[in-house]
């Protein structure tokens, strides 16, 4: 057993370029992810029973199907209905409403947990619907639930390693692309795989920091 | 040409399901008790085994599901073992299952109360003795929901081991798409036979964690 690391390491821009789409795909789809998730847990608290119907549907079919259908089906099985997608939207879609089902059942359990109090206290406030939403109810859920959303985000983000099967052309893409050309399977792999940790502590770390000094604000 | 019914893909699609499930059970069983003999390592605080056991579930959490399908894949190869994509699917869904089996279950050791461990140990129980008769059984009963989770995402993993050839639901699917040229139906079918399996498991676990909540 012999591994040689030359021949891939010699590959080094493609496996950037890699890196820089896996960048981008999870860049986009995280903040729309989230974003989904939050319209879709206050839909499942607010809106009448048919639209409450529609929401907890999507969010079932999508915790209980694997990504990789839903990609294969957003990807190949929509252009029978006329609608076609690029490799690199089709991964931004799916992992953005992926993403969405998954928040928006976390963040409702956020939502659901807060204290009356806040409530009557901002209806004293005279604060309409909206601003008792956005400034009252929705920081404190989101710090409430940060932990579970940041491991769901970074499932999501080593998730996208999948997007490679239907050709876009991310770091796991350019594994197999390197795999092929220089014979040296295992070791093409490794070094992504080890890519992939390390992108996973990042982020890991990047949302613990940023979490309370942008999203919910430190606890007062 | 062939012409495909419904009937003939759903009836394909089922039979490659049986694959899903036995992968599935195989997993979850030999990941089970993996992950517990991990936990029992862990738990048993030799020199080193805690630290070892989180690197192993760093690794296994900080990682894609596909690139350790192809690093067991074509490292089971490198090492000189002649390997099928069934045992190489079932040893990556093992040792991915393992870890975070392992993970869940110390979760639930940890929120059981201190005084346990203390009182167990003044009856001069050993750790054995400890693990087995206090322990593990409240820790596991609380365990339940999160594993029964868990379930439905090794069930999701499966479909991963389609990339290197396995044929169970996902890779028939697309076989079928290639020859009928009905991706929408195809994938659509396989959609919903996840969806039959992993559903019951989701709500089970649900309805499971909330008769747990007002205990607590």
């Amino acid at each position: 057993m012999t591994m040689d690391f030359a021949p891939v390491l010699a590959q080094w821009p493609m496996l950037l370029q890699g890196l820089m789409l896996t960048f981008v795909l999870t860049g986009i789809a995280i903040p729309l992810g989230v974003l989904l998730g939050i319209a879709c847990a206050w839909l499942r608290l607010n809106a009448g029973a048919g639209v409450r119907a529609v929401v907890a549907t999507y969010v079932e079919i999508f915790r209980n199907t694997p990504f990789i259908i839903q990609l294969f089906f957003l990807f190949f099985g929509l252009p029978s209905l006329g609608v076609r997608l690029t490799p690199e939207t089709a991964s931004i879609l799916a992992m953005t409403l992926n993403l969405g089902a998954y928040a928006c059942e976390q963040i409702r359990a956020g939502i659901e947990a807060t204290p009356r109090g806040q409530l009557e206290a901002a209806q004293c406030l005279a604060l309409n619907r909206w601003q008792t939403f956005t400034r009252v109810v929705l920081p404190p859920s989101l710090g409430r639930v940060w932990p579970a959303l940041t491991g769901q985000i970074i499932i999501v983000m080593l998730g996208s390693a999948v997007c490679s099967q239907i050709s876009t052309e991310e770091i796991s893409y350019a594994a197999n692309l390197i795999s092929s050309r220089t014979f040296r399977s295992f070791e093409s792999y490794i070094v992504v795989t080890l890519c992939y940790l390390g992108l996973a502590i990042l982020l890991r770390q990047l949302l613990v920091w940023a979490g309370p000094r942008f999203i919910f604000g430190r606890q007062r | 040409m062939v012409e495909f019914t419904f009937w003939d893909i759903a009836y394909q699609l089922l039979l490659a399901l049986r694959w899903t499930v036995v992968l599935s059970l195989i997993a979850f069983v030999c990941g089970g008790l993996l992950g517990l003999g991990l936990l029992v390592l862990r738990l048993s605080k030799l020199p080193g085994a805690v630290k070892a056991v989180a690197v192993y579930v760093q690794v296994f959490q900080g990682t894609p599901l596909l690139m350790q399908i192809f690093l067991t894949y074509f490292g089971l190869a490198l090492m000189g073992f002649d390997t099928s994509p069934m045992v190489a699917a079932c040893v990556c869904l093992t040792l991915y299952s393992a870890a975070y089996l392992c993970d869940i279950w110390r979760g639930c050791v940890d929120s059981v109360a201190k005084g346990q461990w203390e009182a167990s140990a003044s009856l001069a129980m050993s750790f054995a003795e400890q693990l087995r008769h206090v322990i593990l059984p409240q820790a596991l009963r609380l365990g339940i929901a999160p594993t029964a989770g868990f379930m439905v995402q090794i069930i999701k993993g499966t479909a991963l081991t389609s990339v290197i050839g396995f044929i169970e639901i996902t890779k028939a699917g697309q076989l079928i798409a290639n020859a009928t040229f009905e991706p929408f139906l195809v994938y659509g079918c396989v959609a919903a036979l996840y969806f039959v399996l992993c559903f019951p498991l989701s709500l089970w676990s649900q309805r499971l964690e909330r008769r747990m909540r007002p205990q607590r």
